[in-house]
């Protein structure tokens, strides 16, 4: 069976969910093989064989000195040394850019915000702020495919996770762009914004900066905190967390919108969610439309009795 | 410094969208086409850096005639002048078609600094940055929330899940900006009538020296083999808070067994 390489999402060591749903997903196609990039494979060796994994391609960290290119020789001197039946990423904006610019040395063709993939890489994707479902396939060579996180549900397996080391020689044009300094904004204790399997968001009804009342009700439920735009473009919250057509996608398992009206731009990052809570005053707000609950209602007094609703019942 | 400003003619996210259902591509006259939003913070940037360091900006679409719209728009912000490669032959071309052809036509102009909004509204692949750099064999700065330029340098914050990366390559280089970068300007009165008179070069194919057989529809590497309006989702409950409603948004939390 061909090898379908999945490029491992990880912290430090400590592999993302999104990696056991890709590695779920590769299985339907071949056989998985991770590609790691970076120090601390041995410590994730084990949650990979864990979701399948055959084989771990380990590679130097230096390659994550540099944007994207050198992730990209890596990954297509791989699908081509091995015969890669696929290559998966997650779909995240960088990653998105890794398989862009993989597709284009193998000379295939890229898929992208693809929300399943079955075994003959026919890919569905969720287009239009949410408002059309297409199918899409790559007619030559590698398909290429970035899979969203919280899509494909993760499903474990048994998998040797033999690993492997790699030798890139990396390109001059892959060292064009020097990563000089990494900047650490806002990392709290909270789970990332999209892996989450829930997200609680803010929009202009929250008022000021003060989100407090948004964190808490995320913080009850062991949540992520997300913004709309509205929020985001008035400085209320970072701009990392805005959730939305220009900023991230997100599909959890439930998505709470607070204050937030439901424009075609926030629903564009959100309307895959699964389950979806809604408080809003205006009860013509189109996010009701999307809501499995809504309350009509000021979230500065909805929310704070929610929060301790769910505190109580722990 | 000159500068060419990427821009893309996509359906206003305010009206209905559709494909077609003839070869499952965008049905353009199904909506209205607008300047994708996120150019004009790429517009605005290279105005910016043009105030700064001098040069020309020069915009470069692709896309059918009704394109012209948005390359007006772009003129009427401050752009000096822009190419239009518009072609039958490009009509279907995927993301990376596209990059290819872009990368052709970026080789008519001369340009130390390419810079483009990070995705379109309307495909959302956010790969086009990345590809065109790859194509061009130059530095790939995307995904900027802060640009410098400093003699033959460039400086970015790269946005990452994390915060920024601070990148540094050498000009020429390939900039994406993302919306958090400045605040677009509106056209004056005075550079709507100006932009009228702005150069708007049309190039073919030929010119840009792309080959037939690698763009369009029937060799695009990608292929949308169907599409169905996505499944309606079932009507949920809303209720009116009556000092309650938080009690009830618990119980129905409860009952998805999220508490």
């Amino acid at each position: 069976m061909a090898e379908v390489l999945v490029l491992v999402d990880h912290v430090d060591g400590e592999v993302k969910k999104v990696t056991t749903e890709l590695l779920t997903a590769a299985r339907r196609i071949g056989e998985p093989a991770a590609v790691w990039v970076g120090a601390g494979a041995d410590s994730g060796t084990a949650k990979l064989a864990e979701y399948g994994a055959q084989k771990v391609y380990t590679a130097p960290a230096e390659l994550a000195d540099y944007v994207v290119a050198p992730k990209a020789e890596l990954l297509a001197h791989l699908a081509q040394e091995k015969s890669a039946a696929a290559v998966l990423v997650s779909a995240t904006p960088e990653n998105k850019e890794i398989a862009g610019r993989t597709a284009v040395k193998l000379g295939s063709g890229v898929l992208t915000d693809v929300v399943d993939v079955t075994g003959e890489v026919v890919t569905e994707h969720s287009v239009f702020g949410g408002a059309t479902v297409t199918h899409a396939k790559v007619r030559s060579g590698v398909p290429v495919v970035a899979v969203r996180p919280n899509s494909v549900p993760a499903e474990p397996a048994e998998g040797a996770a033999e690993q492997e080391e790699v030798s890139v020689e990396l390109s001059d044009a892959a060292k064009a762009a020097k990563v000089v300094e990494r900047v650490v904004q806002e990392k709290g204790e909270r789970p990332e914004l999209t892996e989450a399997a829930i997200v609680v968001s803010g929009g202009r009804g929250v008022g000021s900066d003060d989100f407090s009342v948004v964190e808490s009700l995320a913080d009850s439920l062991g949540a992520a905190v997300g913004a709309s735009r509205a929020a985001v473009d008035s400085g209320w919250y970072p701009n990392q967390f805005q959730v939305g057509q220009t900023g991230k996608t997100v599909s959890p398992n439930l998505y709470v919108a607070l204050g937030i009206s439901g424009a075609i731009q926030h629903r564009a990052g959100m309307q895959t969610s699964k389950n979806i809570v809604a408080v809003n005053k205006d009860p013509e707000a189109p996010i009701f439309e999307l809501a499995d609950f809504g309350v009509v209602g000021d979230l500065h007094t909805v929310a704070p009795q929610l929060t301790e609703e769910i505190n109580k019942r722990k | 410094m000159n500068i060419v400003v990427l821009v893309k003619q996509v359906p206003d996210t305010a009206t209905e969208r559709k494909l077609s259902p003839d070869d499952n591509t965008l049905d353009r006259a199904a909506s209205d086409g607008v300047i994708n939003e996120l150019d004009e913070y790429a517009i605005e940037e290279a105005l910016l850096l043009k105030e700064k360091h001098g040069g020309e900006v020069t915009v470069l679409t692709m896309g059918p005639d009704q394109a012209t719209d948005s390359i007006r728009k772009a003129l009427s912000m401050g752009a000096d002048k822009a190419v239009h490669l518009v072609d039958d032959a490009l009509e279907g071309s995927d993301a990376l078609q596209t990059a290819y052809a872009l990368s052709k036509a970026l080789g008519t102009v001369e340009f130390d600094l390419v810079v483009l909004g990070s995705e379109s509204t309307d495909a959302r692949t956010g790969v086009l940055g990345a590809a065109l750099a790859e194509y061009l064999g130059l530095p790939q700065l995307t995904l900027a929330g802060k640009v410098d330029v400093d003699g033959s340098a460039v400086r970015v914050q790269r946005a990452t899940d994390y915060g920024y990366d601070v990148v540094e390559a050498q000009l020429p280089a390939v900039v994406s900006v993302i919306e958090k970068i400045n605040e677009p300007r509106y056209p004056s009165f005075k550079l709507i009538m100006q932009a009228k008179k702005k150069p708007v070069e049309k190039l073919g194919i030929a010119d840009a020296g792309i080959e037939a057989d690698r763009v369009g529809l029937a060799n695009a590497a990608t292929e949308t083999v169907d599409f169905a309006p996505a499944p309606p989702r079932a009507a949920g409950t809303v209720v009116k808070d009556e000092g309650d409603g938080g009690v009830k948004a618990a119980e129905f939390l409860a009952e998805k067994k999220f508490v």
